[in-house]
Parts: structure tokens; sequence; C-alpha cells
């Protein structure tokens, strides 16, 4: 249906609807994972498993980025090692600020 | 768009060097929306990021026990506590309008007027739910539990700052999307897209490439949401 001058391609109806029940699922095992109470490793690992797995099903087909040239994927994802680092530093910092915390209430100024 | 025929050029690793290695569009079959967009998302992805991180760093911090979140919303249904449960609600309402946006796009691009206009539809009463199911929450935890930003019943005072902060900040996007996505409902319908009307503010013509773009922001706000329900909500 999509006109001469330009070529349009559109994706099956079904991949939508098979992404859509494959998000509905991995939500409801991450919301399973609080109502069975998960704790410690289990858990968070879970949490971000099923996180990352829904954030790459929407990113790469329901954004299209499985289909963009790597031109653009390139320019949209490295940025995200930068938040990787950023997330490492604050991850130390506020370990530190709580074990300097728990130093001075314990022992004083 | 005449000057090359994308099909026809190198893919992947080779792609990516071909379209960066020389004087020319490096966004090859992107329109200038599109990127813009994704330029955008990109802007919009640190500021999230930024928001989530100083959670983390709150939290861990903290000498204070954090507030059990999957009891602090839980819901009692018909003498049953169940934790978490508006929450989960809503991440499935806002997963379906998500879903129905990818549709929408779809026919958007095969020209289906009709059937754009509806799913376009769709997805803005699924945002309007999803708001409407904030609101409740908000006022829940304002009036009856008497959260404030400064100070809460359950445990570290941090915990109202960032409850208002990142989810409002989420909010206000979902907000803003349904108000689009109306707008652009009304123009499926009246078919500025097949006909070249111009838009009333930016006074250009678009195509139906628009709803791929309000498509992207919809989605984008939907993946913010994974976000916080793990960090926030879950962890």
């Amino acid at each position: 249906m999509a006109s001469d001058k330009k070529e349009v391609h559109t994706h099956k109806l079904g991949i939508y609807l098979w992404i859509w029940t494959l998000l509905f699922v991995f939500s409801f095992f991450s919301y399973m994972v609080d109502y069975l109470n998960f704790q410690g490793l289990l858990r968070w690992s879970l949490i971000v498993f099923f996180m990352l797995a829904k954030a790459g099903f929407i990113m790469a087909i329901f954004m299209h980025l499985y289909w963009e040239r790597w031109a653009i994927v390139n320019v949209l994802l490295w940025p995200m090692t930068a938040i990787g680092v950023f997330i490492a530093i604050m991850a130390a910092e506020s370990y530190y600020t709580f074990f300097s915390r728990m130093f001075y209430f314990v022992v004083g100024s | 768009m005449s000057q090359f025929d994308i099909s026809k050029l190198p893919k992947g690793q080779k792609g990516f060097m071909y379209d960066w290695g020389s004087d020319q569009r490096a966004f090859k079959g992107v329109p200038w929306g599109k990127a813009m967009m994704w330029i955008f998302l990109l802007s919009d992805t640190f500021i999230f990021s930024c928001f989530l991180i100083s959670l983390m760093t709150a939290r861990a911090s903290t000498v204070v026990p954090w507030p059990p979140t999957s009891d602090v919303f839980a819901l009692t249904v018909f003498g049953v506590e169940l934790p978490l449960l508006l929450i989960a609600i809503m991440t499935f309402v806002l997963i379906t309008s998500s879903g129905t946006m990818a549709i929408a796009v779809k026919y958007g691009y095969e020209k289906n007027r009709k059937l754009c206009g509806w799913f376009l539809v769709a997805t803005a009463l699924g945002g309007l739910t999803f708001v409407g199911m904030q609101a409740f929450e908000w006022s829940k935890l304002i009036f009856h539990d008497g959260v404030r930003p400064w100070n809460n019943p359950f445990g570290a005072e941090q915990f109202g700052a960032f409850f208002f902060m990142v989810t409002g900040f989420h909010g206000t996007h979902v907000s803003i999307g349904v108000i689009f996505l109306f707008i652009f409902a009304r123009k499926v319908f009246r078919g500025d897209f097949d006909t070249g009307r111009r838009g009333y503010f930016t006074s250009m013509k678009s195509d139906y490439e628009a709803i791929e773009i309000l498509g992207l922001y919809w989605h984008f706000v939907d993946l913010v949401w994974v976000f916080i329900f793990a960090f926030f909500y879950l962890w």
C-alpha cells in the first residue's frame, strides 16, 4: 500500500502482539519476584534481568532500533556506558558516605 | 533520498564505517524529525538516570531503614492485602498502551487512516488511565499516609522527596504524551498526512513519519517506567 516514490516497509501485526505478550509475561515475573518475597542477590539479579529484557524488546521492536542502521544505533547506545560509569562512581561514593556515617556515629567526632 | 538506494549500501559494522566515513548525511533513511526525537530522548535518558542514580546514592548511604515499598504500595482487595498491586496494574496499562502505539505506527505507514487514528485514541486512553491511577496513588500517600517530601511515617526521610520527584517527572511526561496523542489522533482522522495540510504550530507539511516520532516518545515513557518499576518499587 506504500506509494510508489517512497518505499516504506511495515512489519506484520503478529510481531507486535508477540512482543506485547512477552512484555506482559516479563512484567508478571518481575511482580512475582516481589510477591514471592525473594531477597538478596536473587531478587536483585532477577529484577535487573527482567528490566533489561523488557527494555531491550521495547527498544528493538517497538522503537524499531533492530531495523535501523548501525550509524544511529551506535549514537544511541554508546552514551549508556557513561551512565554505567556514573553508577559505579556514585555507588562507591555512597558506600563511603555510609561507612563514614556509621564510623562517626560509633566513634564520635 | 534520491541520491542513494539504502538497500544497496553496506550494513552492520561496515555500514557504520561507511555512513560516518565521509562528508555526507550520516543517518540514512532517518528523517530529521526522527533523528532529533532520538537525540531528545537520549538527553531525557540522562535526566532520568540522574534521578535514579541519586536515588541509589541516597538509599545506599542512609543509616535509617528505607520504607518497605512492597507494603507502602499494597492494596487490600476483598480483605486480602496484595503487595504493589496498583503499581503492577499501572505497569500493565502502560505496556498495553505501548502495544497499541506500535500498532498505530504500523497502520500509519500503511496509510490506514481510521485504524491508525483509533489506535492512537486507545493509546491516549491508556495513558489517561495511567495518570488517573497515579493521581489516586499520590492522594492516598499524601492524605491517607501523610507522606511529605521531608518526612514520612515509614522510614528514611528521603523517600518522599524521591517518590514525588521521580514519579511526578514521569507522570508529567505521560500527561504531555496524552495531549499530543489526542492532537495527532485528530490530525490523522482529518487526513492531514494524506492531504499535506500544514501544521498549526510548525506550518510545515507532515507525513505518517510523525506518528512514528510520536511513538518513539511514547515508547520511551514506557521504557522509563520499566526502570522506575525496577529501581524504585521493586528493589
